[in-house]
């Protein structure tokens, strides 16, 4: 059972590291348009803007 | 008169020598439209920054300051074929926007919280029935603990916020027996874990929480769409107005950068963004949008004009009014916000069910408690037992009954171009037993149209149309519109007043009033059959022809009204316009119930005795006139050309030239309130098998995992249903 010293410690770091890991996409404008993201995986040419909006509060997406 | 196009108003300066626009743009609806749009705007010179937004039908723009002026994108929208024009965000947008995040990262921490506690809850479960030590169990539980209460802290703001809100307010929502429920699980489980027993409820708290955010974000996301779908709409119509920036100079510029005080040209043909009196010049107007009149009335200097009124012959020179200041405006503002006070008593299908349920279950818990203690369990067993009931009947599904439904049937509506103002709209539009229909804009096409046309021949038509394409005249517009013509004779002239004359051939073609073209008796022929159309007239050499041009019912309007009837739905119509031209419009959908000349007051007065008599009214309507009544009946839809006060006010918006939304939009929402009353009867059902099982004491943390998500998923499925068969009535 000494093993739970690593493994508890581990396990939340983990499920931290997702938290943030949402909270950052969430912030940088990720969900702002799931339709589009979604096409734009499958497009076959280069889409002109790889750029997520960026992190001012400006942008037609930017909430 | 050249006028240039200003639209630096919408332009926002970033700081890093960048400037930004948004657009909104119309057409957008696939991958390939996203690219083009991108890569098209990409290739101008010093534009850093292209990105459309497929969501919401925008693009963001960005560029080097002052190296480009925001026309240039429009116009190179427009050579790939898109109408696009500048957008700025209203203050409402944006406030649902940030609700719509933040419900999101409230989501993101319950969902994450949930399913961190569960990973810790499942080896204390299985640890109970084979060898775990009480040690290790604490452990466990304090770990949960040290998850969920910072995060129910953080995610449950909206439920508290809300429920603390209605507490002050002496009354009761959903939000006020969730609240409990949570706070009570979580105060339960830390005080179990300190005295060392073998269930704590964490997780059903954090699950809980995820679920419900789930049913609130879903709910705030289908209003935030609309928002911007409604805010495209409005951006696209590109309102601009002609401003004098000098004596005689001017600037096209947005309505939003119009001000009070400023003089705007109103050429003819044109229709005014802006409320204002004449100072200069002599015209026709149509007010027709305004008081349902369709008459055309003189102008002339101290005539008032409002957003939406038509000019129709001479140049007019208007001083802009702030918007209250017209009497009109004014009477229809003061009934505007009287009839809005009076539909906000209506209390929601959700809230009826929380004002239901919250006592029942709190009895029930109380109940539970006091039995306990009768039959010689100690207060804390029995303490325990209640609070268990309070966990369970958390209202979970209820939560996730009517959200649900509404998401589903929004975007089902969406599809068949109808556009939700308020998500209780569902509901009140069920519930419809009566509909009142204005006339002008609404049964017919706000637009005019040639009801002659297979009377004149085809290539005198395309011709005419040739040459009426010249002209600014609506009634020309109408004649140009019909015909389907699409290059413009050249070398036309106009002559003011009396209509437009240009060569073809060598040959005079003059088209504009009767008595310029020598076709006075024509004209009165077509006159005499249908007084209340215009007449515009066409000479071709010798030959005469006379177009006649009125509004025309919808093309489906019949057949919508039919169905309606068909469905036991009574129909009527309450219109500005004269009696005839009601009449007729009556007589020819099958209408019985009419009246014609009525005032806004008029049409509030009558909605109110619609109410007495307990008649559940839809009024469809789109002049300024009917805004007042729109706000009074029970529930309430505009076509997407009505004004932008009527838009404002309705509750439903529906998209294109046809009536059938109005009938679609009924029979989904009966759809819909049906699935709403199956989940909550669902809800209660389940509520049924669990309470008796938390009472006698053997709801443990899993009971209540498996319970509460077995029957959000059903009721979410049952919601899916709502896709499907919505167009009969039933």
């Amino acid at each position: 059972m000494e093993v739970l010293v690593f493994l508890v410690p581990l396990a939340l770091t983990l499920g931290a590291i997702g938290l943030m890991g949402f909270l950052w996409s969430l912030k940088n404008g990720q969900y702002d348009d799931l339709e589009g993201a979604g096409w734009r995986a499958i497009a076959d040419d280069e889409p002109a803007s790889q750029e997520p909006v960026p992190g001012s509060s400006t942008g037609t997406g930017r909430r | 008169m050249q006028a240039t196009r200003d639209f630096s108003h919408y332009v926002r300066h970033l700081g890093s020598g960048l400037s930004h626009i948004d657009l909104a743009v119309e057409g957008v609806n696939c991958a390939g439209c996203m690219s083009k749009i991108e890569r098209g705007l990409s290739a101008l010179p010093d534009v850093t920054l292209a990105r459309v937004n497929l969501t919401d039908r925008r693009v963001a723009l960005e560029w080097k300051e002052g190296t480009l002026d925001p026309a240039r994108f429009i116009d190179r929208l427009a050579e790939l074929g898109y109408k696009a024009y500048p957008f700025e965000p209203v203050r409402a947008e944006a406030d649902e926007t940030e609700r719509a995040s933040f419900l999101l990262r409230c989501l993101g921490v319950a969902a994450f919280a949930a399913m961190n506690i569960m990973m810790l809850s499942i080896p204390v479960w299985s640890g109970n029935v084979s060898d775990m030590i009480p040690e290790q169990r604490d452990f466990f539980h304090w770990l949960s603990a040290l998850i969920a209460l910072p995060a129910a802290a953080y995610s449950g703001q909206p439920f508290f916020r809300s429920a603390l809100r209605a507490l002050r307010a002496r009354t009761t929502n959903m939000d006020v027996p969730i609240s409990i429920g949570i706070v009570m699980a979580l105060a339960m489980s830390v005080a179990e874990t300190i005295h060392h027993a073998e269930h704590a409820y964490f997780d059903a708290a954090l699950m809980l929480l995820a679920f419900l955010l789930a049913g609130r974000y879903l709910d705030q996301s289908m209003r935030r769409k609309t928002r911007a779908v409604a805010g495209n709409l409005a951006a696209l119509r590109g309102e601009t107005a002609t401003k004098f920036v000098g004596a005689d100079e001017i600037s096209v510029v947005p309505i939003a950068a119009v001000q009070a005080g400023d003089i705007v040209l109103l050429r003819p043909g044109e229709r005014s963004a802006v409320d204002g009196s004449v100072v200069d010049g002599q015209s026709k107007i149509d007010q027709s949008l305004i008081t349902g009149e369709t008459l055309p009335v003189k102008a002339g200097p101290g005539t008032a004009v409002y957003a939406g009124t038509l000019n129709l012959s001479g140049a007019l020179r208007v001083r802009v009014s702030a918007a209250s200041e017209g009497t009109l405006l004014a009477e229809i503002s003061r009934l505007l916000d009287n009839a809005v006070q009076s539909r906000s008593r209506y209390v929601q299908l959700a809230d009826r069910a929380s004002r239901l349920y919250a006592p029942v279950v709190h009895a029930a818990a109380l109940l539970t408690m006091l039995g306990w203690a009768a039959f010689g369990a100690t207060w804390h067993d029995a303490i325990v037992t209640a609070i268990s009931v309070l966990i369970i009947t958390c209202p979970c599904a209820l939560g996730l009954a009517i959200p649900a439904v509404q998401t589903v049937v929004s975007g089902a509506m969406f599809r068949t171009g109808v556009l939700l103002n308020s998500g209780d709209a569902i509901e009140r539009m069920a519930e419809t037993g009566r509909v009142v229909f204005d006339k002008t804009g609404t049964l017919t096409l706000p637009e005019l149209d040639v009801t002659n046309a297979a009377d004149v021949p085809n290539d005198v038509f395309e011709l005419a149309g040739r040459l009426a394409l010249a002209s600014h005249h609506p009634v020309a517009a109408a004649v140009a519109r019909a015909s389907g013509a699409k290059a413009p004779l050249a070398g036309v002239e106009e002559i003011a007043g009396q209509g437009v004359r240009g060569f073809v051939n060598g040959l005079e073609v003059r088209l504009g009033r009767p008595s310029f073209c020598g076709a006075d008796q024509i004209a009165n022929e077509i006159l005499c059959r249908d007084p209340e159309a215009s007449v515009v007239a066409f000479r071709h050499g010798e030959t005469q022809h006379v177009f006649a041009v009125r509004q025309r019912l919808r093309t489906d309007a019949a057949g919508a009204i039919a169905t309606l009837l068909k469905a036991g739905i009574e129909v009527e119509i309450l219109s500005g316009d004269r009696e005839p031209t009601v009449r007729h419009a009556a007589e020819t959908l099958g209408i019985h119930e009419w009246r014609a000349g009525v005032t806004p007051a008029d049409k509030i007065a009558r909605i109110e005795e619609l109410k007495r008599q307990g008649v559940k009214v839809l009024m469809v309507g789109d002049g300024m006139n009917d805004a007042p009544a729109l706000a009074a009946a029970h529930v309430s839809m505009s076509p997407v050309s009505a004004t932008h006060l009527s838009q404002a006010t309705a509750d439903l918006v529906f998209l294109g030239d046809r009536l059938a939304p109005v009938v679609t939009a009924i029979g989904f929402s009966r759809k819909a309130l049906r699935l709403m009353r199956q989940n909550l009867w669902l809800a209660a059902g389940y509520n049924l098998l669990a309470v008796p099982l938390a009472i006698a004491g053997f709801a443990t943390p899993l009971v209540a995992a498996a319970a509460m998500s077995g029957s959000s998923l059903l009721v979410i499925l049952n919601a899916l249903r709502a896709h499907r068969g919505a167009r009969e009535f039933g």
